[in-house]
């Protein structure tokens, strides 16, 4: 078996094991737990060279394989750069997550979700088949609902995670629709060979079902206008879940959709205008809501919302250099936006406060941290010599052209990255530099645990920068080239050269640094515009979610009114319409019947019963209605013993008679009003209902008689009853014999309500209502 | 001679419907026991209807003559004689620890699992 199957179930069984970890070494048991990450990230290392090379690994084993599913994983240049992204920060995020926590009474529950997630997250991005793409795709959405709502206390947590599931879960059932599509379209399921299809999905006739189903997907998880609004909230979640989920790694999921579909769907001109056209509207967005707030987190999740309008916008430009540019900027996001988010976490956990304008001056106190920040904020700045530098240069490179459409997207490009700048040093140098601000907690230097994963973060967006030409060759080349579907080589490094690129990025530093001085202003602009709004998505959210219940109360209502009457009302109906409707839709009507001639003694037993049956329904009191249930009951019994069934005769007489007894005892105990409760008009409209049932009821049962009857059992039982079972009795001779398995399941069927009766009589009376009627005095009302 | 049982199996479901759909659950409980014989009836009818004859083998026989009734929808009406006792016994205790317990015999009434003008479900999250 290949190292790789055990790889994507390892972070699983760590989580299996934090909460007894962490019992037993408090939150040192993050440095135990952060080997799995680290082991993992080690083993993808491995496939680097080979990567690198322009190769592919594939492998798997059959999971259905009656229904040719296979649980398999694919690795090329685009997962295997997510892959180790996500074990890379994965194992820093743990440590970290062990220092935040620490004391936390659930922090080992915490470990093993952020755990779990992680091994979700492997696994989406690894897997090759797509039921095993979708099944880790909702898993993320799950380990992230429980993540987001961790502070399950606050009512803000669980609306936060309620949402993120709601938003994320529909996505994730339309873009199991849009594979199946796929697959009906391909006659693939996996992704590797999906790659190979060539034109066939872009030709096909339900490409815009597929696509539509897919961006379903890819949106709402990846967050574009207008479905963004769940990331900002999803901040509710503890910053280690921030830092992660919602900016490296999960959300990245949605682009991720679009870069492995981008060979096999992208290329056309649904493609290339719907991506770039969201894509750009959520970068703008994105930017302007995250000038307007002034939580640090906060501020960086609408950068986030913005970084994945960005990506989505060049997956779907349609250029060699728009993918190179989104690549780079997808590694360049994860790093600096990691560090970032873990910066917050340090400064709100040491300073007490995530509100930027209630911070200031904290660079003496924490000076690591600040380093961290500073380069982050430079990288996600876009300032050389960073990883962020590169990556601006090479979208700029990618979309500037001299055509109107062009030429919009890279103004869209020059705000919303100058807007970033702005966001990033805000969140970078506000905190720290400046007078110094008093804080709810005398502010120190975060633990080892703390600042070690942003300033690694920080420092390898500086060192992918410096080291440019191993940086492409192992990780962004490879990975443009599986997006691109075709090889492509990334060249771009640190030595500005002249040109149009280099001038559009000093016109983006030059527009960013001058927003950041007006930063205030912009603030209150954009509060005033958003209260002028006044609605917004995260509004319509709580509105859809109240009409969904109160739709289902008031649905619940109509149909399930509690009336009883209703009920059987409704189950006659249906039944009188089904047999009608069957009867018409075989045409299968009985032809009208000879009028019977029965002898004299006939007629007078069928006459008693029915005098039985109708002095029942008008019997003025109880006592009447019992003797005349007794009296269609004897009737019945006589039919038997007119038409040869002696057994039968004797067990209805008998039957009958311990009815009536039974009834009339009971009766005594009751004290009952004799009238009916109908008005006029519901026994007219129950006695309508009832005679059309009847009518059916009789009509299929005279059909039934006319047709020819098939003697064969008959024949069979009366044949072998004698000289098989030795008995005389037919009727007996099956039901103890041939049938002797029925009669013994009617006899537990007996024991069984016997049983139930007992149950029902021995539970006293739960209260004595005094109005209650007693049993004296009854005789009278019978 | 089988037109007759039929029409007359066709009165017993129109009786017993009718009072089914009654509010009162004493008349509920005689609909639900008159069903029985009719589903009963309905079940012997199917199987065709001879007179008089039953099916049972001679002394010195070892087959039966020809012309008896048919015996197998006599077997299975004997089983659902008996289910349709025991159903009516259990439903006459409901009927009446029901009555004990609500003190009242109109299902209108009855209302315990769903009460009228029930609260809303919450909307917070």
């Amino acid at each position: 078996m290949q190292l790789t199957f055990y790889a994507l179930f390892a972070p699983f069984i760590a989580a299996l094991f934090a909460p007894m970890l962490v019992r037993m070494f408090n939150h040192n048991a993050g440095w135990i737990l952060a080997v799995v990450p680290a082991l993992l990230f080690f083993h993808y290392t491995g496939f680097l060279p080979e990567i690198a090379g322009g190769g592919r690994v594939t492998g798997g084993v059959e999971w259905i394989p009656s229904f040719n599913v296979n649980f398999s994983w694919f690795i090329d240049g685009l997962s295997l750069t997510f892959a180790l992204l996500i074990t890379g920060i994965g194992t820093l995020i743990i440590l970290y997550a062990a220092g935040y926590m620490k004391g936390h009474p659930q922090q080992g529950r915490f470990l093993s979700f952020m755990l779990m997630f992680m091994g979700a997250m492997q696994g989406l991005v690894l897997s090759d088949s797509f039921l095993m793409f979708f099944v880790f795709w909702e898993l993320t959405s799950i380990t992230s609902f429980l993540l987001i709502g961790f502070n399950h206390d606050k009512e803000r947590s669980r609306r936060a995670a309620m949402q993120a599931l709601v938003v994320t879960g529909l996505g994730g059932l339309s873009l199991l629709a849009g594979l199946i599509v796929i697959w009906n379209i391909t006659g693939v399921s996996e992704i590797s060979l999906l790659l190979g299809t060539g034109d066939t999905l872009r030709e096909s006739p339900y490409y815009l079902a597929a696509f539509l189903l897919i961006l379903g997907g890819a949106f709402t998880k990846s967050a574009q206008f207008p479905l963004h609004f769940w990331l900002p909230n999803a901040m509710e979640a503890p910053t280690p879940v921030s830092a992660y989920l919602h900016s490296a790694t999960m959300v990245k999921a949605g682009v991720f959709l679009l870069m492995r579909m981008n060979p096999v769907m992208g290329d056309t001109v649904l493609w290339e205008t719907v991506l770039p056209l969201f894509g750009g509207v959520t970068l703008l967005v994105g930017t302007w809501l995250a000038v307007r707030q002034t939580d640090l987190k906060l501020m960086l999740a609408y950068t986030t919302v913005a970084s994945l309008g960005l990506l989505v916008m060049l997956t779907g430009f349609g250029t060699d250099k728009a993918i190179e540019g989104a690549v780079l900027y997808l590694i360049a996001h994860s790093l600096f936006k990691g560090c970032l988010f873990m910066v917050a976490g340090n400064v709100d956990h040491e300073a007490g406060t995530r509100d930027v304008t209630k911070l200031g001056g904290l660079m003496a106190a924490m000076p690591i941290t600040f380093g961290a920040a500073l380069l982050a904020a430079l990288s996600m700045g876009g300032l050389p010599p960073f990883v962020g530098f590169l990556a601006k240069e090479e979208i700029y490179y990618g979309i500037a052209a001299a055509d109107g459409w062009s030429m919009f997207i890279t103004a869209v490009a020059i705000v919303g990255n100058a807007l970033m700048l702005v966001i990033g040093f805000a969140v970078a140098l506000k905190p720290f530099l400046g007078a110094k601000v008093e804080t709810p907690k005398a502010a120190h230097e975060a633990p080892l645990l703390m600042f070690a994963g942003p300033l690694v973060l920080a420092v390898l967006g500086l060192v992918g920068g410096l080291l440019s030409g191993a940086f492409h060759k192992f990780f962004s080349s490879p990975m443009a080239s599986a997006v691109a579907g075709t090889p492509l080589k990334i060249e771009i490094s640190v030595v500005p050269h002249l040109g149009l690129a280099l001038t559009l990025s000093l016109v983006t530093v030059a527009l960013g640094v001058a927003m950041y001085w007006a930063m205030a202003w912009l603030r209150g602009r954009m509060a005033n515009l958003l209260e002028a709004i006044g609605w917004g998505p995260d509004i319509g959210f709580d509105q859809f979610m109240q009409s969904l219940v109160k739709g289902a109360a008031a649905l619940t209502r109509k149909i399930q009114t509690g009336s009883m009457e209703t009920y059987v009302t409704i189950v006659f109906v249906a039944l009188l319409v089904s047999l009608f409707g069957g009867l018409y839709k075989a045409d299968e009507w009985p032809q009208i019947p000879e009028f019977p001639r029965l002898f004299v003694y006939e007629w007078a037993v069928i006459l008693i019963c029915v005098i039985g049956l109708f002095s029942v329904i008008i019997a003025k009191n109880r006592l009447t209605a019992i003797v005349s249930l007794g009296i269609q009951g004897f009737g019945v019994a006589l039919l038997f013993m007119l038409m040869g069934a002696p057994d039968l005769a004797f067990t209805q007489f008998m039957v009958e008679t311990l009815s009536v007894v039974i009834l009339a005892l009971v009766m005594t105990r009751l004290r009952l009003l004799p009238q009916d409760h109908r008005s006029n008009y519901q026994i007219v409209q129950d006695g309508l209902i009832s005679l059309g049932v009847a009518t059916a009821l009789t009509l299929i049962l005279l059909g039934v008689v006319q047709t020819e009857f098939d003697p064969t059992l008959t024949e069979f039982f009366n044949a072998y009853s004698y000289t098989i079972a030795h008995g005389k009795n037919i009727v007996n001779v099956i039901l103890v014999d041939f049938r002797g398995v029925d009669t013994f399941g009617e006899i537990a069927v007996v024991m069984v309500s016997g049983l139930a009766i007992l149950a029902l009589i021995r539970i006293m009376p739960r209260k004595t209502n005094p109005d209650l009627p007693r049993s004296e005095n009854t005789e009278e009302i019978i | 001679m089988e037109v007759a049982i039929v029409i007359l199996t066709g009165v017993f479901f129109l009786v017993s419907i009718y009072l089914i759909l009654s509010r009162h659950i004493i008349r509920v409980l005689l609909g639900v026991a008159m069903l029985g014989n009719g589903v009963n009836l309905t079940i012997f009818t199917g199987g065709r209807i001879t007179r008089e004859i039953p099916p049972i083998i001679g002394n010195n026989a070892s087959v039966p003559l020809e012309g008896i009734a048919n015996p197998l929808p006599q077997a299975l009406v004997l089983t659902a004689i008996v289910i349709a006792f025991s159903f009516f016994a259990f439903l006459l205790v409901l009927v009446f620890r029901t009555y004990q317990e609500l003190g009242t015999d109109d299902t209108a009434e009855m209302r315990d699992a769903e009460p009228k003008g029930e609260a809303s479900p919450p909307l917070g999250y």
